[in-house]
């Protein structure tokens, strides 16, 4: 024991290092998780979780120019951006700028950069004859296989405009279930068709390979060239094709996994991606860690060299420009579920990079007295960085438009949902709920996007006594019906999140609707019921969020786009809000390209949705990102999603500083050693002497 | 004994039957099928004709109990509760709704929370009972009032109390050992010691108090004053009279919890990042994952059965005046 303890004294080792290399200045990315993702098939997957592993793995055909703001789409397989026909019924070729009603249908030509290669994979694997080794696998085969690993040959094959053509009919398999065939099938010619014809066959149980079938839309008359065929004019498809749920899937993968046998592994599309981007997943364990490794067959791709913006050269987000990608050749995340050892991990630089949660958000940020987050003196002296970014999304308070009481578009009304827009103060919700993280939304338009206008909402510009004088011209004075003397009394829908924030939160919006002599009852339920409330309309003031699609104004204004209804029409217009003359305006911008006729009918449409008050606009939120001092400055992109190749990383600078902070104190365990063995002596010479001591004689 | 067994193995179908159902119930009021088709589609962009084919392609398309639309006996098999919950007496686990084979699964997460199951339960229950014969020798003394006072104060705290405190001074503070994670193999070791240690810390104020009520039982008995009149030493008295006789209650009580230790501790192995069972079930409620529900709610009922078998086996086998009829 002793020649431990001695032995642990003199080692200059740090113990508490979780990973599992104890070389911490191998050029290793190390992160974490905090949720397991479900799936990283690209025809399924959809939430962020999922994202940061499948964007580095699969490579659609266009991406987000990393340093250009506002974002904007660059070829990222594709040679160039695709050219776009518009053509009417007869097939005459339109002229650019036709109009949306005029197009019938919209051509997309792209060409597939030659010479791109998939990472190796056995699906690949082919015998002399050109029969594949590993696609009819028998009993005792699979028998031997537990992992990819134990697949003996791998191989690779280029990039086909195929795979595409074969991921988007993947999108159309019922039995693949992907959440945007409904979307897509609206818009790809024969999508809808190449479904049906799907499920027929399905019907009948015969054997579908979907190479058999065709979906008219989708040509390939090269191995390069690619056509897509759409209906109408939807401008931001382009947006889509920068999307995971358009990678390319090679039909040799997909027979590969069907073998049955495989799935009893976990070996499927599902948990074993196959791409051709920087990384392929070496270690899949969920539950434990997923380990990204770099792709051996990725050649092609080097740091951006120049940027529009000079603040990008300053901010030192050009000091790798030119080099190859990616920049690190490994990552390996952790699952973390809960936050507080993944924070404490951070500060022990056993994590590049992390973002704050609320626990340990006065330990880490401190506001200034203007108002500007700063980090700590102690994250200061650790030499970390600090990034902040307003995210893509927003989190509103609607009203139920169908409802009685709060909703339709009487003067009366829109007189009320006026005077509760006037009191709610979201300045002070982010304030106490969000660490100040997020700004008071002006309009449903995040910054960064399109059409995001930042002049004050009239609204909260009202006094309380003018919301009081709104409320009394809706006919509820200081908060009684003036007909039946009753209180006005609200219903706040809500999810419950059963965390400790829920009650703070509720209690706020009652002291808001207080303002006004308004009761509020909070109805709070788990989010499935919340859903169906949603769906069925039994709702009346709720509040929720919208994380965007893609970076255009389409993508927010939609939420309020009548025919976008959700209780008419199962959209995801929650509020059911309906204003023909903001519908007529959204369908004439989103055809329209960014221009400033388009930004002053964003203007009007914003306008009137103040001035009809279906939503209080909330919040926008804000992202922080920490980074340690020897992680490369990296920009931070909220749309793009496949920006690890980018990152990079000094690791001799990270072992040097691991080693500096992370030194064992030995000392306190010493001393409560000591301590027991002090106070055991007394036990022991009790026991001694209890031993020792003689009957005594009772006299 | 056998025909003692076997009528407990038949008592036990039932109950399964029983949990499985009410589980089944349970889980089917809370989640409806659409509202777990939502989930595994995302909620944006979803439309009902993709929430039938998702329902369809899961087998969540059939109604829970009765299939009307069906003839004769297939009424009652063209369910899903026959189609999902039967299949598991079978021991068929099969797929999760995330596409993961649900027994590959459990048998690479039964290992981790093994991993800190047994050592915490050796260690601890030689812990305990060190300290809870530490307690009954020098009963009535002021080590004894204040060892049951910490007891007390220990078994008062919670667990997680245990595990932050001990994550911020052992881990962080000290830097002795890491904070979480997880390696497979003997590496495991240096992420199982505090986790372990805090096992132990977190149960001996019970275990302790609990097995000191034991001792003193035993010491007060006839034969322990038989052998301290034969002139035995206590050391002696203690261990091959006193120890022995109380082993029976603690053995006992240790088999009923022998085959739950594999499904794993939620909190330990969430503040560890221990990759075990502890949280797959709870997971598997979030996610709306009634595949993995079902299976962890029956090989829950089914360890808790041979739990009390082993018992009861365990009561012959130490004390020869128990017999099982």
């Amino acid at each position: 024991m002793s020649f431990l303890v001695l032995g642990m004294i003199g080692c200059d080792q740090v113990w508490n290092n979780p990973h599992e290399s104890d070389n911490l200045d191998e050029k290793v990315g190390y992160s974490s998780f905090s949720e397991p993702p479900k799936t990283l098939d690209p025809a399924k997957s959809y939430s962020a979780d999922e994202i940061r592993f499948t964007a580095q793995i699969y490579e659609p055909l266009l991406q987000y120019d990393y340093l250009k703001r506002p974002y904007t789409l660059e070829p990222l397989t594709a040679a160039a951006l695709p050219k776009i026909e518009y053509l009417n019924e007869k097939g005459e070729v339109l002229p650019e700028n036709a109009a949306g009603n005029q197009v019938a249908f919209s051509r997309y030509d792209i060409t597939i950069k030659p010479n791109i290669y998939y990472y190796p994979h056995p699906a690949f694997a082919k015998k002399q004859g050109g029969e594949f080794n590993y696609h009819q696998m028998n009993e005792v085969e699979l028998e031997e296989i537990d992992e990819l690993n134990d697949f003996a040959i791998t191989s690779t094959r280029e990039l086909m405009a195929e795979d595409y053509i074969y991921e988007i009919k993947r999108l159309a398999d019922p039995r693949v279930s992907s959440p945007i065939y409904g979307v897509m099938s609206q818009y790809i010619v024969g999508m809808s068709e190449f479904h049906d014809e799907i499920l027929d066959l399905m019907k009948k149980n015969l054997t579908i390979d979907l190479r058999k079938h065709e979906i008219s839309g989708l040509k390939s008359d090269d191995p390069h060239h690619l056509i897509i065929t759409l209906k109408g004019k939807y401008p931001q498809f382009g947006y889509w094709l920068a999307m995971i749920f358009f990678s390319p899937v090679p039909w040799e993968v997909d027979q590969f996994y069907s073998q049955r046998g495989l799935g009893e592994h976990n070996l499927t599309l599902g948990w074993f991606p196959v791409g051709t981007g920087p990384y392929y997943l070496a270690e899949n364990n969920p539950n434990h860690r997923m380990v990204l490794k770099e792709n051996p067959f990725y050649q092609r791709d080097y740091y951006p060299v120049v940027s529009d913006d000079p603040n990008d050269t300053k901010k030192g987000y050009l000091q790798n420009a030119g080099k190859k990608l990616p920049l690190v050749r490994k990552f390996i995340f952790s699952l973390e579920k809960e936050s507080i050892p993944r924070w404490n991990k951070f500060l022990q630089g056993y994590y590049d990079s992390s973002s704050i949660s609320s626990d340990s958000f006065d330990q880490a940020i401190r506001i200034d007295e203007n108002g500007v987050p700063d980090l700590t003196p102690e994250l200061k002296d650790h030499g970390i960085r600090l990034e902040t970014v307003v995210s893509p999304s927003i989190f509103y308070m609607g009203f139920n438009m169908l409802d009685p009481v709060v909703g339709g578009n009487s003067e009366k009304n829109k007189k009320l949902r006026q005077a509760i827009a006037a009191v709610i103060d979201f300045n002070e919700y982010i304030a106490i709920f969000n660490n100040g993280r997020g700004l008071a939304a002006q309009g449903p338009i995040p910054p960064g996007i399109f059409g995001y206008v930042n002049d004050k909402n009239p609204l909260t510009q009202v006094s309380l006594e003018q919301a009081k004088q709104l409320l009394s011209e809706a006919g509820y004075p200081n908060g009684r019906d003036e007909h039946s003397g009753q209180p006005l009394l609200l219903n706040y829908d809500a999810p419950s999140s059963s965390g400790p924030d829920d009650k703070a939160r509720f209690d706020w919006m009652r002291k808001q609707f207080a303002k006004l002599n308004i009761e509020l009852n909070i109805r709070s339920t788990e989010y499935n019921r919340f859903q169906e409330n949603m769906r069925t309309g039994a709702e009346q003031i709720f509040m929720w969020g919208w994380n965007a699609d893609y970076p255009d104004p389409e993508n927010f204004l939609f939420l309020l786009y009548g025919p976008n209804g959700k209780v008419k029409y199962g959209g995801e217009n929650a509020a059911n809000y309906s204003n023909s003359e903001f519908d007529q305006l959204f369908e004439r911008m989103k055809n329209m390209q960014n221009s400033d006729e388009r930004a002053a009918i964003i203007q009007k449409m914003i306008n009137i949705v103040r001035d009809d008050a279906p939503w209080l606009f909330g919040v926008f939120p804000k992202d922080y990102v920490l980074d340690h001092q020897w992680m490369s400055p990296v920009k931070m992109n909220v749309i793009a999603n496949n920006t690890l190749k980018f990152v990079d990383l000094d690791a001799p600078l990270r072992a040097k500083l691991i080693s500096r902070w992370n030194r064992p104190r030995i000392w306190p365990i010493m001393v409560m050693i000591s301590l027991l063995l002090i106070f055991l002596i007394p036990v022991i010479i009790s026991y001694i002497r209890r031993e020792n001591t003689a009957i005594k004689k009772v006299k | 004994m056998w025909t003692y067994m076997i009528r407990r193995i038949l008592y036990a179908i039932p109950i399964l039957i029983g949990v499985n159902t009410l589980t089944f119930l349970l889980f089917f009021i809370v989640n409806s099928p659409d509202d777990m088709a939502r989930m595994h589609l995302g909620s944006k962009h979803v439309t009902q004709a993709e929430i039938m084919a998702w329902k369809k392609a899961e087998g969540y398309d059939k109604p829970l109990f009765y299939n009307s639309d069906k003839t004769g006996f297939v009424k009652f098999t063209d369910t899903l509760y026959a189609t999902k919950s039967l299949k598991l007496f079978t021991f068929q686990f099969g797929i999760s709704d995330s596409g993961r084979d649900i027994s590959n699964d459990i048998y690479q997460r039964m290992w981790p929370s093994l991993a800190i199951a047994i050592p915490s339960l050796i260690v601890g229950l030689f812990f305990d009972i060190t300290v809870a014969m530490l307690l009954a020798f020098f009963r009535g003394t002021y080590l004894d009032f204040t060892g049951v006072s910490i007891c007390v104060i220990l078994m008062s705290i919670s667990s997680l109390f245990y595990i932050m405190g001990g994550q911020f001074i052992i881990a962080k503070l000290l830097r002795l050992v890491p904070i979480s994670g997880y390696e497979p193999g003997i590496g495991a070791i240096k992420f199982l010691i505090l986790p372990v240690l805090i096992g132990i810390v977190s149960g001996v104020g019970s275990g302790a108090r609990w097995y000191r009520t034991i001792f003193l039982e035993e010491i007060n008995k006839d034969y322990v004053r038989t052998a301290r009149a034969k002139g035995l030493s206590e050391q002696k008295v203690f261990f091959t009279h006193i120890l022995k006789n109380a082993m029976l209650p603690i053995l006992t009580g240790i088999v009923a919890v022998l085959p739950l230790l594999f499904m794993g501790s939620l909190i330990l192995e969430s503040f560890f990042g221990i990759p075990g069972l502890g949280s797959y079930t709870i997971d598997a409620i979030r996610m709306q994952d009634f595949d993995i529900v079902r299976v962890m709610v029956f090989l829950g009922t089914v360890l808790y059965i041979l739990g009390l078998v082993l018992t009861d086996i365990s009561y012959v086998l130490v004390d020869p005046r128990v017999r099982l009829k």
